[in-house]
């Protein structure tokens, strides 16, 4: 997936990819974080519909291409699933997650939605997110040392 | 007659807004993933931008592995992409500047153990969520299950001291 590799449309492809995601954030009402704390208070289920109808969309997508299609067109690159290591991190990082979700009723990619549906008050929360990105960065560095550097799996 | 009502009175309270929209949402975000997807082949999550972007300004070496600064282009791309989707909604479907009520230290406080959170648990709703239960791998649907385990005690704790909203 070097940048040599790359098609030209390349980049326009993840646009438009990202256009009909943040349109569904919007439609959805996940970019209104009123409609998240009304899931988490019981008040209106409906993000449940969110995330399977999401997740199932997904889910046919990988286990067709994983199966059936042969290499990426735009990358060369092959299909995989999304499978990431377990560790400590994984419940540790989801209860952070999961207060800062409940406090908030905002999680990232309803946040950057929430910027294009006109409500500037959401940047409170994106200094946040940045802010709190930094602080984990900066303080595991620290504690790893340039040693572990790349040796630790990560996200998306 | 009323026991033909009665169910549809509490499919009602579960869901005052209907379940339409959400439905058409969630699975338009399932497809916008499945087009990168299947086009690059690239499981896109959306909070690795905020430690990619952080290499642009910051030195520290974590968020300036290969892996982060050879993808943070197209991520600044993504989440462009995400904000003009949006905006088809707030200029089009539903004209008009929403902004919320929720107050600014909920957002802001939430907003970085968001930001903590979802780097050091490998993941957020969408990428753990949506990509990695569609993956049906058992460490997001772990990740899952305690996200929203605490995110559904914190919420109706902070409803219950009387904050609203």
């Amino acid at each position: 997936m070097a940048e040599t590799e790359r098609s030209p449309w390349f980049l326009p492809v993840i646009y438009v990819g990202g256009l009909v995601f943040g349109l569904g954030l919007a439609i959805s009402g996940m970019a209104r974080p009123e409609v998240v704390l009304d899931f988490l208070q019981f008040e209106d289920f409906g993000l449940l519909f969110v995330m399977g109808g999401a997740a199932v969309v997904t889910g046919v997508t990988f286990a067709i291409a994983t199966r059936s299609l042969n290499r990426a067109p735009l990358t060369g690159s092959e299909y995989t699933r999304r499978l990431k290591d377990f560790d400590r991190n994984v419940l540790v990082g989801g209860g952070i997650f999961g207060v800062g979700w409940g406090l908030s009723g905002i999680c990232p990619g309803a946040a950057y939605a929430s910027i294009g549906i006109g409500n500037y008050p959401i940047l409170w929360a994106i200094v946040g997110m940045f802010l709190g990105a930094y602080a984990q960065g900066y303080w595991r560095t620290l504690r790893a040392g340039d040693a572990a550097d790349g040796v630790e799996s990560t996200a998306d | 007659m009323m026991e033909s009502i009665i169910p549809l009175l509490a499919v009602g309270e579960l869901f005052p807004r209907g379940i339409t929209p959400y439905l058409l949402g969630g699975l338009l975000v399932g497809l916008g993933a499945a087009i990168i997807y299947l086009a690059t082949g690239i499981i896109a999550g959306a909070s690795t931008f905020l430690e990619s972007t952080l290499s642009y300004v910051s030195d520290v070496p974590r968020f300036n592995r290969f892996k982060y600064v050879q993808s943070r282009g197209w991520r600044l791309v993504f989440t462009a992409g995400i904000i003009s989707g949006a905006a088809i909604w707030g200029l089009v479907l539903h004209p008009g500047i929403w902004t919320t009520d929720v107050q600014w230290w909920r957002l802001l406080g939430g907003g970085f153990l968001v930001g903590v959170g979802t780097r050091l648990g490998k993941g957020c709703t969408s990428g753990h969520g949506v990509c990695g239960v569609g993956s049906l791998s058992n460490t997001s649907l772990v990740n899952v299950a305690t996200f929203l385990v605490v995110a559904i005690g914190t919420a109706q704790l902070v409803q219950a001291l009387g904050v609203s909203p």
